[in-house]
């Protein structure tokens, strides 16, 4: 499992490492047709810098050969914020005093409808807070059994779960599990995450693991940028577990993440680095160099311009018109989001804005029906 | 030490050997000496299985220093290399096999289906197994999937001596192992061999090369060179490849970050 790996992987030998590459490495690197763990903590590392126009066009031309102009479009749809862990950068946190949802039925059938209204959405992303006494796997396999008259690929974000329970839900048809693992520092973790389930380290870190054990098809990890001031070695520690995943569930597709914290407007969690929208072209330049055919997604943490210009140079995913609030699209339009929404634009600005680029949104990208032998119903 | 481990045993030379089309047995057993190989295949085919003093056999089986590999040339599918393997084991007292499994006999080219399939049983019943086979990546994740011990791709089909005419596979099975990758038929030249070892391939297995060869001996000393150079030159880590970008300055994709 992933944990006996990052075990021997030293965090402070990794930074100094990070930091003692040079510009012959970054060169080295960027001749390389197959990258390695060595040559992509030189492409994050700050002798990069200067390379980033270059790293852009390899970065570009790497994208275009494995998926060519489009981007994959996705939906989130909170469903609880219902939630028993105690993130301290997180607004469902269990002391944060405010409402608490778990959809119905009813309620998650009445928000599918409505994001169909929206666009041609296929690919939706189910979420939930932690809480399995009042929102177990069976509420989520419901959940996942209402979308598939609306939804062509499932995919679901909630805590990490045993392997028997995502094979079950793979049996409800779901295709796609993301599940960030926020820092991979693991003697930092707790600070972060002090209580509940969310505080043990190596159960998260293993999850993907037991989600490639389950057979699950697609799996989305992802760093929190804010939490450690060594973003680049937190990165890494993803690169490493990239390689680790795709060696050892090799028919599984992947996704990664950097979403970024921006500073707190009220007395919030203050992140402890802010990356600025360089940093992070040159690690998402980094990522795609590193992995060909990783999807690198942005979510609408992003403004609008870098999401448009980076889905030409790396980003293969993208999400549109964003609630980050359980029924944000039908039932409670008001409530408590998550995170900030940066890019507030409607689907079909983004659709527009996205074709203006040379660009083909593609929603549909699975059939049910390759996984009928495996359907409970 | 940079030692190779298969099937439990540790190997420190990365160039195995073929026993076939050597002009006699005299002269293959001082090629193999010559190569300080320690795997040696041979066909089973070839050998009288119930003869002690077999000449094939004696030159290689009295060499403490090299594991005997048995393969199952001739056998047109998995129930007779089965069979065979069975028989191999019991004959010359070792689970290491060689599968190889051709039905053509014109490009003896390696049947897919068969040898996973004889793979799978094989490895349930304790052997050590090491496929030839098809240079294809997927095969190959679901030959070390069924227990395989190593993998073994063609380079170019047996006896053409053409190198790797499957390097992009090659390449991609290298990236993706997570069991030995032994390069196996089509070596023609020192050269192949070294650049198979530098791609990062754990060993290559070369034959004809050596055997119909002007001076075997000499061209078995030159493949145990070229095996040791290459897998130096990947150990070092290769140096850079200037890079080119074509980037141009008047355009640049990244100004609106500025």
């Amino acid at each position: 499992m992933f944990y006996d790996e990052i075990q021997k992987i030293s965090w402070d030998e990794t930074t100094e490492k990070i930091y003692s590459k040079t510009e012959t490495d970054v060169k080295r690197a960027l001749g390389k047709q197959r990258c390695d763990i060595d040559d992509f903590m030189a492409m994050i590392s700050p002798a990069a810098a200067p390379f980033l126009e270059q790293m852009a066009f390899l970065s570009r031309k790497y994208t275009m050969e494995r998926f060519g102009k489009t981007v994959s479009m996705f939906i989130p749809l909170y469903i609880t914020n219902s939630c028993t862990n105690s993130c301290v950068y997180c607004g469902f946190h269990i002391q944060n005093k405010m409402a608490r949802t778990i959809l119905t039925e009813e309620q998650i059938e009445n928000e599918y409808k409505a994001i169909k209204k929206i666009a041609p959405f296929e690919n939706i992303l189910l979420v939930t807070g932690e809480n399995p006494a009042k929102a177990d796997v069976n509420y989520i396999a419901r959940a996942l059994d209402i979308a598939k008259p609306y939804f062509s690929n499932l995919k679901i974000e909630v805590m990490p779960l045993s392997t028997e329970d995502y094979e079950m839900l793979t049996h409800h048809g779901m295709n796609g599990v993301i599940c960030f693992q926020e820092t991979y520092n693991e003697k930092n973790y707790k600070l972060y995450h002090p209580k509940g389930m969310k505080s043990k380290f190596d159960w998260r870190v293993n999850g993907f693991d037991r989600m490639g054990m389950a057979g699950v098809h697609s799996i989305g990890m992802g760093v929190l940028i804010g939490l450690e001031k060594e973003f680049r070695t937190d990165i890494t520690m993803m690169a490493y577990h990239l390689r680790y995943l795709e060696k050892h569930y090799w028919k599984t597709k992947y996704s990664v993440n950097f979403p970024r914290m921006r500073p707190a407007e009220n007395e919030g969690f203050q992140p402890n680095v802010i990356m600025t929208d360089k940093q992070l072209a040159q690690v998402t330049f980094a990522m795609r160099i590193f992995d060909h055919d990783v999807d690198i997604s942005y979510s609408t943490r992003e403004p609008a311009n870098i999401r448009d210009n980076m889905a030409r140079l790396g980003v293969t995913t993208m999400s549109a018109q964003s609630k980050t609030n359980p029924g944000g699209y039908y039932t409670y339009p008001q409530a408590l989001d998550q995170f900030t929404v940066n890019d507030e634009r409607k689907a079909q600005e983004i659709i527009s804005s996205l074709k203006s680029l040379g660009l083909e949104p593609v929603w549909k990208d699975w059939d049910a029906c390759f996984d009928h032998e495996k359907m409970a119903v | 030490m940079d030692n190779l481990i298969i099937g439990g045993k540790e190997f420190s030379s990365r160039l195995f050997l073929g026993t076939g089309k050597f002009s006699d047995n005299r002269l293959m057993a001082e090629a193999i000496k010559a190569s300080e190989s320690q795997m040696v295949t041979v066909a089973m085919k070839r050998v009288e299985l119930h003869d002690e003093s077999d000449d094939l056999l004696n030159n290689i089986v009295k060499d403490k220093t090299i594991q005997l590999l048995p393969n199952t040339s001739g056998v047109r599918n998995a129930e007779e290399a089965i069979f065979a393997a069975q028989m191999s084991r019991e004959a010359f007292g070792t689970n290491f096999l060689k599968l190889e499994i051709h039905p053509d006999p014109r490009y003896l080219l390696p049947d897919t289906v068969e040898t996973l399939k004889a793979t799978e049983e094989l490895v349930k019943q304790g052997f050590v197994v090491l496929p030839y086979c098809q240079a294809d990546p997927v095969l190959c994740k679901q030959l070390s999937e069924a227990g395989a011990a190593a993998v073994m791709p063609l380079g170019a089909p047996i006896g053409t001596n053409r190198g790797l005419r499957t390097v992009d596979f090659l390449k991609i099975i290298i990236e993706e192992a997570t069991v030995p990758v032994v390069v196996d038929a089509g070596i023609g030249a020192p050269s192949h061999a070294a650049w198979a070892m530098e791609l990062g391939a754990s060993a290559c297995l070369v034959n004809t090369a050596i055997a119909v060869a002007n001076d075997p001996v000499k061209m078995a000393i030159a493949f145990k060179k070229a095996v040791q150079a290459g897998r130096e030159a990947f150990l070092a880590g290769l140096g850079e490849v200037s890079f080119d970008s074509k980037a141009s300055a008047s355009s640049p994709l990244t100004s609106f970050l500025n």
